[in-house]
């Protein structure tokens, strides 16, 4: 069976690293916030100004004032800090970020990835996407693995505008993680039940399968 | 040194229509509401708006577009506006999209008095098209352009009679660097406190790059994402 989105969530989690300082783009990516492991502690940084992102506030202490970069109501937690948006993105383009995680419209098997624009239709604009992908050291993509019409998403060559080039590390998709390399698309694990042969027919880039490829567990 | 100005509608006399104007906030969080309100009276048009989002239908920027009072909107993302995609799509309205922190930075460039910065974001794509690319330490960057805006509208929680200001949550967002790089800078603060009660330590923009502040009232503080989660 094909990961649902909250096990996508889940599967991404598993990369969070003790004294990560991490940023959840829309979508599934926020959900990985729902399953962070026991024991390890990360700060979340939301693009609009803030490190330490808590929980959705309780019914009734929602404050306009504190909203996350996909403009929900959120809370701080202890240790939390505002800063203004200048600042935001100096401390991602400067590295300070760890890791990010967004989702994509497809990714190249060079790390290339596109998210924002679709020629034709109205475009909304690519937000903090650019500067995340630009300079975050770590990214991972969440998104499935094929669009509505069953085309790949995983691509030799991005057809659609680009966002960055060269920068995503890694993608965990309803099917399983995989690897950018020098190689294409490394597949390390697939998602229970789903079989490499699989793999192989929705994936359009270069595809290399691990020879310790495993299932995933949860 | 008193900057106090009686209200909205005083704060933007001057403001002409065609001119560039930066208007702070995120969403519709820390949106200058009462400058806002007071340009749709005024009935100024033709200006260009920089600014992260573009508001919703009926509120923020949104109440701007629906007078058509603005030609060209500069943003990082204007999802949340159909009136906005209306006038896009007929050719009314040009807009030129930014990356979020390039758009910060350019802001805060004018602020600091610096006329153009070398950034990552857009490297490679379309963004980068027409811009001068240098290689630092094995890695290109673009040249971009400090703004010139003619006005700089800013909402902040609280300030006094000199334009010392300080902002509440993430409110804050584009505020500062708006407010640091407007040739004229028009603050409206939901609280303003006699000149002493702010603490000096604690003010985010000091007064130097404030001209005018004015006491805001009726903030509606919209809620685009009302999210929550049971006790």
């Amino acid at each position: 069976m094909a990961l649902n989105k909250e096990q996508i969530a889940q599967r991404i989690a598993k990369e969070l690293q003790n004294g990560f300082y991490v940023n959840l783009g829309i979508g599934i990516p926020t959900l990985v916030a729902n399953y962070i492991p026991e024991g390890v502690n990360v700060v979340l940084q939301s693009e609009n100004g803030l490190l330490g992102m808590g929980p959705f506030p309780f019914e009734g202490e929602e404050d306009a004032d504190l909203i996350n970069a996909g403009k929900q109501t959120i809370t701080t937690l202890p240790g939390s800090a505002f800063f203004d948006s200048a600042m935001s993105f100096g401390m991602i383009r400067a590295g300070k970020v760890d890791l990010t995680v967004l989702g994509a419209m497809e990714v190249a098997d060079n790390g290339d990835i596109a998210n924002w624009k679709i020629p034709g239709k109205m475009v909304k604009g690519m937000g903090g996407a650019m500067d995340l992908v630009a300079a975050a050291k770590n990214i991972i993509v969440a998104m499935q693995h094929t669009n509505p019409k069953g085309e790949s998403k995983l691509l030799p060559k991005c057809s659609l505008p680009l966002t960055g080039v060269k920068c995503v590390k890694k993608v965990v998709t309803d099917l399983g993680v995989f690897d950018i390399t020098t190689d294409g698309f490394r597949c390390l694990e697939y998602a229970p039940g789903v079989t490499i042969d699989e793999i192989k027919a929705k994936t359009a880039g270069r595809l290399v399968i691990a020879d310790d490829v495993k299932e995933m567990v949860f | 040194m008193n900057k106090v100005v009686a209200n909205a509608d005083e704060a933007i006399k001057g403001i002409e229509s065609g001119m560039t104007l930066m208007l702070g906030g995120f969403g519709l969080c820390g949106i200058p509401e009462n400058c806002i309100a007071a340009l749709v009276r005024k009935g100024v048009n033709n200006l260009t708006c920089i600014s992260n989002n573009a508001g919703v239908d009926d509120f923020g920027i949104g109440l701007m577009l629906q007078q058509k009072q603005v030609k060209k909107m500069i943003s990082s993302y204007v999802g949340e506006n159909a009136e906005f995609e209306r006038q896009l799509l007929s050719g009314e309205l040009e807009v030129e999209l930014i990356p979020q922190g390039t758009l910060a930075t350019r802001c805060m460039a004018s602020g600091y008095g610096m006329p153009a910065v070398y950034l990552l974001a857009g490297v490679g794509t379309e963004v980068a098209e027409g811009k001068e690319v240098r290689n630092f330490n094995g890695k290109d960057y673009l040249l971009e352009y400090a703004f010139d805006s003619d006005f700089a509208i800013v909402k902040a929680w609280k300030g006094d009679a000199q334009g010392n200001l300080i902002y509440k949550d993430t409110a804050r967002n584009f505020n500062p660097m708006m407010a640091m790089a407007g040739k004229i800078t028009i603050a409206e603060v939901e609280e303003l406190v006699p000149v002493g009660e702010l603490h000096p330590n604690e003010i985010h923009t000091p007064g130097i790059y404030v001209h005018r502040i004015f006491q805001g009232k009726d903030y509606e503080k919209r809620i685009e994402q009302r999210t929550t989660r049971k006790k």
